[in-house]
């Protein structure tokens, strides 16, 4: 049980990573590669702050910044430096490396005796694991709310047609260049916070803890996208984050079989390479209409 | 509206053992309700003189004005406000994962400051019915629908309505039909005519069909290796032939 409520937690706080993934892989429709050094900048940005004294809260917002700190710099390499995305985010992972050496002071930097969030008065008496279950619960609400919110403005609208059609955008007089710097920026930002929150939830930060957060990301994204199919932008939002938890928990399954922690990111890699093959597979082995013939003949 | 183009040239690759002049000093000068198709072969430069107009190609020499104002150097996004424009490929001028309405929204905001402000489309949805009510390939039932799901002649129905949904002061057409079947381009055709001369808009139609060209519009241009061949308005586009017009692809 307390394995399935701290799955549970871990995946409210990785929905926030996939939401803010899902800005640039889904609607501005690129691959950004600085996620990998954006989630322990947040986290690094985040745990530095609070040793340093800072109230959790003020740092977990810090960590958002920092993260869109970043998303600004890949967002203008990228439009105004001419460098293709993929190199831009890499490039910026690559840099903010060094960055997190330098606020850390080391490689990692533990929590343990900190303030945070989960640790938090007003949650102190939940059974173990539930802080973290509340403590993502309320950030994924709030962070689902302002983005429906947003992608239903003006704004948002016009951000949404940049990744879908972008000379058509440009053709209707939006600057495309600014919708993607704001897009990045709004996707990083996520991507810091939800480093910050799980930095807390964790008890400690390490500069390497960004290796495969993009698989995570991916991940929930695909899963929420298999398991609930074609849906309303907002419901889409929610099922990124139903998608993240359900990912944990096929890991945690995968786990159970007897498989080290050690194999976690190649578990990782592979869930999400059947999940990223699964429209393939079910068109060809024609899952559905396999499934449909079953009903029709019981 | 006018449009004035002095003194055009447009050299691509420069300093490169490809480079190429595409248009060649062109001068041209369009007036209110003007509606121009513009013929030329294949590399005449038709294209480039949208794409110059339209601000997504810089000229390498010459000036461009609108309403006598000097806008060579405005990026085509800021030229949105004043010139809308419509694709030969059905897929470019509308969003595919967005739906009808959602894309016409987009379109009644063209060239202006887009905030956050909530996007009110249900405001729009009446305005949206009546207009798609009036054309002809049943997309006012489609309102809701995805883009992406729908034939190219909607698409390219719905790109047109986008373009002509707020009366741009010019209105450019790159062979805006050339990816239909015969009976879909006839009907886009007699819409766009409707349309352009019905709102008096200024506008430039490329077209590969002599006989539209000759059909449509008050003014023929031909354009042969990025010179203007031929001009002919009024009485003189009248009298003109597809005989006529061949003369000038060749010579």
């Amino acid at each position: 049980m307390n394995l399935i409520t701290s799955t549970i937690g871990q995946g409210l706080l990785w929905g926030i990573l996939a939401l803010g993934l899902y800005l640039s892989f889904r609607i501005l429709n690129f691959p950004d590669m600085t996620v990998e050094g954006t989630f322990p900048f947040g986290a690094a940005v985040c745990a530095s702050s609070i040793v340093h004294g800072l109230n959790p809260l003020l740092a977990t917002l810090l960590a958002l910044l920092a993260g869109m700190l970043t998303g600004l710099v890949t967002g203008l390499l990228y439009t105004k430096g001419k460098i293709p995305i993929l190199l831009a985010g890499i490039l910026t992972m690559t840099g903010i490396y060094s960055i997190n050496l330098r606020i850390l002071g080391k490689a990692n930097l533990g929590l343990l005796n900190q303030a945070t969030l989960m640790k938090n008065q007003l949650l102190l008496n939940l059974p173990t694991n539930f802080p973290a279950i509340v403590v993502g619960l309320i950030f994924a609400i709030i962070v689902v709310f302002f983005l429906a919110l947003f992608l239903n403005t003006e704004l948002g609208q016009a951000f949404i047609a940049t990744g879908d059609n972008e000379k058509m955008a440009q053709s209707l007089g939006i600057n495309t260049d600014n919708m993607k710097i704001l897009g990045l920026m709004l996707s990083n930002g996520l991507i810091g916070l939800a480093g910050g929150l799980l930095a807390q939830n964790g008890g400690y930060t390490d500069v390497n803890m960004g290796i495969g957060t993009m698989v995570i990301g991916l991940a929930a994204i695909i899963i929420g996208e298999v398991v609930y199919g074609d849906l309303s932008l907002t419901a889409r939002l929610v099922a990124v984050v139903v998608g993240s938890i359900l990912y944990r928990l096929v890991l945690l399954l995968v786990l159970q079989l007897g498989f080290s922690t050690n194999d976690f990111k190649l578990l990782s890699a592979i869930i999400l390479a059947l999940c990223l093959m699964l429209p393939l597979l079910q068109k060809k082995f024609r899952v559905k209409q396999l499934l449909q013939k079953g009903i029709q003949k019981p | 509206m006018t449009l004035e183009l002095k003194n055009i040239t447009t050299v691509v690759n420069q300093g490169t053992p490809e480079e190429k002049t595409i248009l060649h000093d062109l001068n041209l000068k369009l007036h209110d309700g003007d509606f121009v198709t513009l013929l030329g072969t294949n590399g005449a430069g038709k294209s480039t003189l949208l794409n110059v107009i339209n601000g997504s190609l810089k000229p390498s020499t010459g000036q461009i004005l609108l309403d006598e104002t000097d806008i060579t150097n405005l990026s085509e996004v800021k030229r949105a406000k004043a010139i809308a424009q419509v694709f030969q490929d059905p897929k470019m001028g509308t969003a595919p994962r967005m739906t009808v309405a959602e894309n016409l929204l987009l379109a009644t905001k063209r060239g202006q400051h887009r905030g956050l402000k909530l996007r009110g489309l249900e405001r729009h949805m009446e305005e949206f019915t009546e207009k798609t009510a009036q054309l002809p390939n049943g997309l006012s039932e489609r309102l809701n629908t995805f883009v992406g799901n729908l034939s190219g002649g909607q698409r390219q129905t719905l790109s047109f309505l986008m373009a002509t949904i707020r009366q741009p002061k010019l209105l450019l057409l790159d062979e805006h039909t050339a990816a239909l079947d015969p009976n879909t381009s006839k009907n886009l055709l007699e819409l766009t005519n409707d349309v352009v001369t019905k709102k008096q808009i200024t506008c430039i139609m490329i077209t590969h069909q002599l006989r539209d060209a000759l059909k449509y519009g008050n003014r023929t241009i031909v354009l042969n290796s990025g010179k203007i061949v031929l001009d002919a308005q009024g009485k003189e586009k009248r009298q003109l032939t597809e005989e006529k017009i061949l003369e000038f692809f060749t010579n």
